[in-house]
């Protein structure tokens, strides 16, 4: 499928000793291109996606991803342009690194912005680290990260990453953190509270700032975990309520696409005291007495180090761009506005038969409970999330988080119609009047129903193997 | 605005249903002393085709390998994509689609993950294979954490000088708040003495981390590396380049216990850097210590066969602090592509675009050392599609501005990792070769830099910094 060779062919084994060689060609499948284009778009059919169906998974910001971006993120200059290509040759591609810098660090109210880690967990993971090296720099020996018990997995499994001692808070009954145990576990060996605000039951932390000001009080440092940022852009800005530290998740909040997993791209934003740990590299910019700005390369002073190679998750740091590019700031506060009212919409039509534990109101997602289904009729949240596809909507989050029990995370998004809101609705409503026998074996009109997960893990099987006779 | 739905009519009537006023009683949550009392400063908003206007002239101000040959390297290779990956990754029930939790929505990217997996494996030669993590630097870092977990050793992990400066970088940032020490053993010779790397290995020693083909392009010599790791206990883990594997024996042949990558030479853009694709696999005993995701077969209730995210055990959602990574988010869509690049090159396609780099890039590298005043570094040590090519130091700007000048992208220029320190010469630069790369480009690249070198010989050094243009 490569052409023939245009240098001379000499033997490979003068090129490359013999005992480094392979005996044969690697062991891959042969195919045709037809062969492989139909399989793919034929298992391209059988997943649910956000250009397919209302996709209201809690947590994940299922929002439509706008196609304008992917037809430009393919452009010569962007697409094709190599990490090390010098400055003088990137400068377009650094002014938008650099504007986007600017842009995050107004958007969240934290100046200093360092667009390198990968994802929202390796956010998570950077900023530890950053404010590790700041107190080592201090001289203060603290080891503890402490966090609600209500927070992503990611909080704890990146502060033990990054060598801290993990202190998970209770949450009250009202879902919010709990201020007197807070209290008891604040000290001087307290290094950073991680924060989701919103939080995971889609609630505003309304005690914030006295959060914060115990934080500071004990010398301590606010993480603000950005997962939520769609409810509250141009609304408040954690900056402003009293967070050090933040991360963004661009590909939720700023839609770069989920990609059936990723990639995302996790940028982090902190105070200007911190700015001088950041990893880098970072993009500056040279004013020019007349003339065009010029951007550059820097690495911070006192800098961490790399979170990974080159630059960043680019491609998907572009998208973001775009995205803010493309609806201003007035638009933005819309998208806010538009995602928490339909939360707060969807949730009023749900309440009467998944009635949310936690608050009246909700931000940008709601957390209902299958408790009384499950106990009056043996109705699972597992068994609507399932059924749910059947109707031709993709489930909600489930089982998270662990402080609602059945808990049905349910996060609709800005970019869906009250139609589809009342469609849900209804959908859900039917569910519910069904035979809980028929919910158990729910879906029934996918291509597979309930995966058994238990065979899965105790014998895996996690790679194809020839047929042995 | 542009991607909202509601008319005003509707969000009327939703917000009676809520009971709510205005949307503005949504937010009264918020305490109104920390809520923004202006708008934010940012540009006003762009149409679609405002937009496009901008990013096209922003994109016209870089160079990529559209408007000049690309023989640079360094880790990510202007490598050829097929059609067929853009059009398949570009399919929206891939792309806007996330984490298969719902197994019954999403068989077809679980699937597509269970035959990345097998493929990986295969083209490996190693037991098990994980669903992605983020790019190859990471990749290292997250082995030598599983490393540190399997031996239980947690005080030492012993890295090449050969290894990619910017994953040596990433290493040493993950274990800075560690009481865990990283040795770097220097390659001044452009591949491991293999006795100093017996001295710096010991009973506390987690892991040898080494780069097959190395960062300078060298082969190492890996039976000898991973032999030397297993004397004392420590794991071996090589990072390897994927289209390497077209031709040289793989990691599983010479013995490494996990065999990370970065996989952007499989169909993935080289987009200033990223996403890109961590490719992680190791021998089978690990399994239940591997970070990240792992989609698994098994049968549905109907037994029908079927596949699903598996040993979840593992991860950050379920043990939190107990995982053995905190990686959720991954990198699904890069591995589609390479999942889809393998699919359509096969057996034989692997072998010819190894085989043309490999080709290509020896006969580049005679030609331009042929060159007065560039030469080969480490010219002894066998390489596959990558060298550095050396000069004078003082030459290396005038010669990449020379290249650029006829049309010729070089590097990076080994100063630039000069910060990193343990590797090698700093008057080097990296010259890589893939399959795109013609001898007539070969040529015309040597023939350039003769002149040049031709016009430097009549010139005190320090002019040698000026643009090779103004000396025309």
């Amino acid at each position: 499928m490569f052409p023939a060779s245009d240098v001379p062919t000499q033997p490979l084994e003068e090129l490359i000793p013999a005992a480094q060689l392979s005996p044969q060609a690697p062991s891959l499948p042969e195919l045709s291109e037809p062969d492989v284009i139909r399989h793919f778009v034929n298992l391209s059919t059988l997943n649910m996606s956000v250009d397919t169906h209302f996709y209201p998974l809690g947590s994940c910001t299922m929002k439509y991803n706008p196609k304008r971006h992917e037809r430009l993120a393919r452009l010569p200059g962007i697409a094709d342009l190599h990490p090390y290509q010098s400055e003088h040759d990137s400068q377009g591609m650094l002014q938008i690194l650099f504007e986007l810098q600017q842009m995050l660090g107004e958007i969240s109210g934290l100046p200093a912005v360092s667009l390198q880690p990968a994802a929202g967990a390796q956010g998570e993971f950077t900023a530890l680290l950053v404010a590790a090296a700041y107190f080592r720099e201090k001289g203060e020996e603290r080891t503890r990260v402490l966090f609600p018990a209500s927070a992503h997995g990611t909080n704890p499994a990146s502060a033990a990453l990054a060598g801290f001692e993990c202190v998970q808070l209770k949450v009250s009954k009202t879902g919010l953190v709990d201020l007197g145990e807070l209290k008891t576990q604040l000290d001087e060996r307290t290094a950073v509270f991680m924060i989701t605000n919103p939080n995971t039951l889609g609630l505003f932390e309304t005690q914030i700032i006295a959060i914060a000001q115990m934080l500071h009080d004990v010398g301590g440092l606010v993480y603000v975990d950005g997962a939520n940022m769609n409810a509250i852009l141009g609304i408040t800005r954690p900056g402003d309520f009293g967070g050090d530290m933040m991360h963004f998740n661009v590909h939720k909040t700023f839609t770069g696409p989920h990609g059936a997993g990723g990639p995302g791209a996790g940028p982090v934003a902190v105070r200007d005291f911190l700015a001088d740990y950041l990893p880098g590299p970072i993009v500056a910019r040279d004013l020019a007495p007349a003339g065009q700005p010029t951007f550059r390369l820097t690495i911070p002073a006192r800098s961490i180090g790399r979170m990974r190679t080159f630059f960043g998750n680019v491609g998907i740091l572009l998208r973001g761009y775009m995205y803010i590019r493309t609806l201003g700031p007035a638009g933005l506060k819309a998208v806010s506005t538009n995602a928490v009212l339909n939360a707060n919409y969807l949730m009023e039509k749900l309440k009467d038969v998944l009635p949310v534990p936690h608050g009246k109101r909700c931000m940008h997602e709601f957390v209902a409970s299958a408790c009384a289904l499950q106990n009056d009729r043996g109705i699972s949240a597992m068994d609507i999330a399932k059924r749910l596809l059947d109707y031709g909507f993709h489930a909600p989050t489930v089982y998270f988080p662990l402080v609602v029990p059945e808990a049905m995370m349910i996060e609709p998004t800005e970019t869906e119609s009250k139609e589809t809101l009342d469609a849900f609705a209804e959908a859900i409503h039917r569910i519910v009047a069904e035979d809980p026998e028929f919910l158990h074996r729910a879906p029934h009109s996918t291509a597979v129903s309930r995966p058994d997960d238990v065979q899965a893990a105790r014998k895996p099987i996690l790679k194809w193997e020839p047929a042995t006779s | 605005m542009t991607y909202l739905f509601n008319t005003p009519d509707q969000e009327r009537e939703m917000l009676r249903t809520i009971g709510a006023r205005s949307s503005e009683d949504l937010f009264e949550q918020i305490p109104s002393a920390s809520r923004l009392d202006r708008p934010l400063d940012l540009a006003p908003p762009l149409g679609e085709m405002e937009l496009e206007r901008e990013l096209r002239a922003l994109a016209s101000r870089n160079s990529g390998s559209g408007s000049r040959a690309c023989f640079m390297g360094g880790g990510v290779y202007d490598h050829f994509i097929p059609a067929a990956v853009d059009e398949v990754a570009g399919r929206g029930e891939f792309y806007t689609a996330y984490t298969p939790y719902q197994a019954e929505a999403s068989q077809g990217s679980l699937q597509a993950f269970f035959e990345f997996q097998s493929l990986i494996c295969r083209l490996t030669g190693m037991d098990v294979c994980n669903a992605s993590l983020y790019e190859g630097g990471t990749a290292v870092s997250e082995a030598a954490f599983m490393a540190m977990r399997v031996t239980d050793r947690h005080e030492k992990v012993v890295v090449l000088g050969s290894v990619h400066p910017e994953y040596r970088q990433v290493l040493r940032t993950y274990l800075s708040n560690l009481k865990c020490d990283l040795v770097v053993i220097p390659t001044p010779a452009g591949t491991a003495d293999p006795e100093q790397v017996r001295a710096a290995l010991d009973d506390k020693t987690a892991c040898l981390i080494f780069q097959h083909p190395n960062f300078f392009g060298c082969l190492e010599d890996p039976d000898e590396l991973t032999k030397l790791a297993r004397s004392v206990g420590a794991l071996s883990i090589v990072s390897f380049d994927p289209i390497s594997l077209g031709l040289l024996r793989r990691p599983g042949d010479y013995g490494a216990d996990v065999a990370v990558a970065e996989g952007q030479s499989l169909g993935i853009p080289m987009q200033y850097g990223g996403p890109f694709l961590g490719l992680f696999t190791c021998r089978n005993e690990f399994l239940r210590k591997m970070p990240g995701r792992l989609v698994g077969r098994t049968t549905d209730r109907l037994g029908r066969s079927c596949y699903t995210l598996t040993i979840q055990a593992r991860e950050q959602h379920i043990r939190r602090e107990k995982a053995t990574s905190n990686i959720c988010t991954n990198q699904g869509l890069l591995a589609l592509r390479a999942t889809v690049y393998l699919s359509l090159v096969g057996c034989h396609g692997l072998r010819e675009v190894a085989e043309l780099c490999c080709r290509k890039a020896h006969y580049a590298a005679e030609r331009l050392s042929a060159v007065a005043g560039l030469s080969r570094a480490f010219a002894d040590r066998p390489f596959f599609k990558e060298f550095v090519l050396s000069c004078a130091s003082n030459d290396v700007e005038p010669v990449l501005a020379c290249a650029r000048h006829a049309g010729f992208d070089l590097g990076p220029s080994l100063s630039r990792f000069a910060q990193v320190g343990d590797g090698a010469l700093q008057n080097g630069i990296l010259v890589a070769v893939t399959e795109q790369r013609t001898r007539q480009e070969i040529d015309a690249l040597a023939a350039a830099l003769a002149n040049e070198r031709f016009a430097l010989a009549g010139r005190p050094a320090a002019a040698g910094r000026q643009e090779p243009s103004a000396s025309r």
